[in-house]
């Protein structure tokens, strides 16, 4: 037998037809599924008079409308964002889903609830009308975001019409310095890759670095292949990933588990596979980094200095003055030296456990800079009241945070919290695009605790002077 | 799905790299449950003022690329997230081809579910029919399907590749849904299959 990927293995396990041309269909282990992009596709099976194939294979949750505020039990004021929630209700009772409507201790964030409740296993296919969808394939599961079509594809059919893609290593060897983080991997990564490096691929993390991270850090790493431009992300899973998922809710249990976990084992990439791209970083080169512009491959390290767009060349140069407009920057000022006016810890990214852990470590005993408006909005319903119970929320309330309920809330602004024009942010999300976080809002993306530095201080930090 | 075969129309010019979807339908366009009427709404926050009120410079805004069927930019188009708003913004506004070096997978894979057809050409090609674009109303641009090639009104003719099954669909406004549904028993097999060598799943 010729040497497999990861990749090609999970490909092959779950490929129900292929055509002479290459094209295939996919089955879908695990459909996910939010307020945003479904409505559209529920409302195609309605009028084709079709059903959801496998609707114990299919697990909504809102997430994007959702407000984060400690009275949203009174309901969503913006209209158009509760008939999208609604819609979800209906919906996931008119087809008979699995759901975690609002008032669920357990919902939160798609991509935190999924890997939570043990929807998301090692091997499995996963896809969500979500970009972020990547996240997944920390399990070692095949995860990536689809268009709303395909959303009604999968929901009547339990399949995905699928072109494969090509095989990207990434790895990460050594070890990382204090103070670095898996958001300070992915994003450098993307910096030396572009957001277009990935694109056509499937990229799998290993090496030192990513074997000696938690699930959460994992999950960090893949949720941002697609701001590389690789659909899916995914690392080999391992006995960090078995402890994690062992006794999940959704998880399988006793003789079960010893199967499942038999074929687990075999999912890691043959010695002598095939790679279309490789790319390697040291561990001990990357450094706390943020980002400087418009685009997530903007990314510098925290003692570096604003770029000019002459450092660039063709249409990034362009791209780069825009972006230095847009932001409100100068070049050659020391991003350490940028003042910010709003600290935001939270998003797929980085809402699980151990962000606000790292955030903790760093805010224990201080406050964050007058005047500073600064949020914490945990990944989920069970998130957050870990966090209680760790007394993380107490030392976030102390310090200054506000302390938030559940949700993807400033990540993308789609409920009440966003920037105004011309409002920086240390964000720990994932995307620094114009207007992300609310129209002419400036976004720095970096990891909880350097999010946390900077509150403290009011402007971008080195997190290692405060370690 | 609308059928693409063959157009000819004005090409609006969008040089910039790394058009993302939150340009391209920024966030408040995403709560209709619809798929119409966000044609009006597409860039929009480079479209519009504060005050909505159009800002003259932007491409679509100008006299001459009101109408604009084509859109000619710059690498990377419509990387970002999955929202399949941005092609559906894109149709409403009347743009059916989008033509740049590279795209984002999920936004290009959309745009056929849409009946648009995206077209990725090397650089070089771009930059001909950049500038081809940048002439305005009076340079129209053919985009045949069936023949894979770009047309300018100077005679150049640029060839264009496309996955053969999306060609297919696109030609003849096939419902994909439709023709998965025919495989059916192909997939009932899958399942039993499948729950009998991974029943946890």
């Amino acid at each position: 037998m010729s040497p497999k990927t990861l990749y090609d293995k999970i490909w092959d396990a779950h490929l129900v037809h292929e055509a002479e041309d290459g094209t295939s269909l996919i089955y879908i282990d695990r459909h996910l599924v939010h307020e945003v992009t479904s409505p559209q596709a529920f409302e195609g099976l309605r009028m084709t008079g079709r059903t959801v194939r496998a609707p114990q294979r299919t697990i909504a949750v809102p997430d994007h409308n959702v407000p984060t505020t400690l009275d949203r039990a009174k309901g969503i004021e913006n209209p158009e964002s509760r008939i999208q929630v609604e819609a979800l209700d209906k919906n996931a009772a008119d087809f008979g889903i699995h759901y975690y409507p609002v008032s669920d201790i357990r919902q939160g964030i798609v991509h935190i609830v999924g890997p939570e409740q043990g929807w998301t296993l090692p091997g499995m296919t996963v896809v969500c009308g979500d970009s972020h969808t990547a996240t997944h394939g920390a399990f070692g599961a095949l995860a990536h975001g689809i268009g709303t079509s395909e959303v009604e594809h999968v929901l009547a059919t339990q399949t995905l019409i699928q072109r494969k893609a090509k095989n990207m290593k990434v790895e990460i060897t050594g070890k990382l310095a204090p103070g670095v983080t898996a958001k300070d991997i992915t994003l450098s990564v993307i910096g030396k890759t572009g957001t277009a490096g990935g694109t056509g691929y499937v990229i799998e993390y290993c090496g030192e670095a990513i074997r000696s991270l938690s699930m959460e850090g994992r999950m960090t790493v893949c949720n941002m292949a697609i701001e590389g431009g690789a659909r899916a992300g995914l690392i080999a899973p391992d006995e960090t990933t078995f402890a994690y998922c062992m006794g999940r809710p959704h998880a399988p249990k006793g003789a079960q588990w010893e199967a499942a976990l038999a074929w687990w084992k075999t999912l890691y990439s043959d010695d002598d596979a095939h790679w279309d791209k490789v790319v390697t970083l040291k561990g001990e080169d990357i450094a706390p980094v943020v980002t400087w512009g418009t685009s997530p491959e903007d990314v510098l390290p925290i003692t570096a200095n604003i770029p000019a767009p002459e450092d660039f060349s063709g249409g990034k140069a362009d791209a780069a003055k825009r972006s230095l407009e847009y932001m409100g920057l100068t070049a050659g000022t020391p991003l350490s030296e940028v003042e910010i006016d709003t600290v935001f810890i939270g998003s797929c990214t980085n809402g699980r456990i151990e962000d606000l852990r790292a955030a903790a470590e760093i805010l224990k005993g201080k406050k964050i800079k007058e005047g500073l408006r600064a949020m914490i909005v945990p990944g989920s319903g069970l998130v957050r009241a870990q966090a209680e119970e760790e007394g993380l929320a107490d030392i976030f309330i102390e310090a200054g945070f506000e302390w938030r309920l559940a949700g993807c809330s400033m990540c993308l602004a789609m409920n009440p919290d966003q920037l105004s024009p011309g409002e920086r942010c240390a964000a720990t999300s994932n995307r620094n695009f114009e207007g992300r976080q609310g129209r002419g809002g400036r976004t720095h993306l970096m990891s909880p605790a350097m999010a946390a530095a900077a509150a403290v201080t009011g402007r971008l930090t080195d997190v290692r002077e405060m370690m | 799905m609308e059928k693409f075969t063959k157009i000819s129309g004005i090409a609006a010019p969008m040089p910039m790299i790394n058009i993302d979807t939150d340009m391209i339908i920024p966030k408040q366009f995403l709560k209709t449950i619809k798929r119409s009427g966000l044609g009006v709404n597409l860039f929009d926050e480079m479209r519009y003022d504060d005050d909505g009120n159009e800002i003259p410079d932007f491409v679509l805004n100008k006299p001459a690329y009101r109408d604009a069927e084509i859109l000619v930019a710059g690498d990377n188009f419509g990387c970002g997230s999955s929202r399949e708003h941005a092609p559906w913004a894109i149709k409403d506004f009347g743009i059916r081809c989008v033509i740049a070096p590279s795209f984002a997978d999920i936004f290009y894979n959309n745009c056929f579910k849409n009946g648009i057809l995206p077209i990725a050409l090397p650089q070089e090609q771009v930059d001909i029919l950049m500038n081809e674009a940048n002439k305005g109303a009076n340079a129209r641009i053919e985009v045949d399907l069936e023949a894979q090639t770009v047309s300018t009104s100077d005679g150049e003719v640029i060839r264009f590749e496309i996955d053969a099954f999306k060609k297919h669909c696109l030609l003849e406004g096939l419902d994909d849904i439709g023709l998965t549904m025919e495989k059916a028993p192909a997939i009932d097999m899958f399942e039993t299959q499948a729950s009998a060598a991974r029943p946890w799943v």
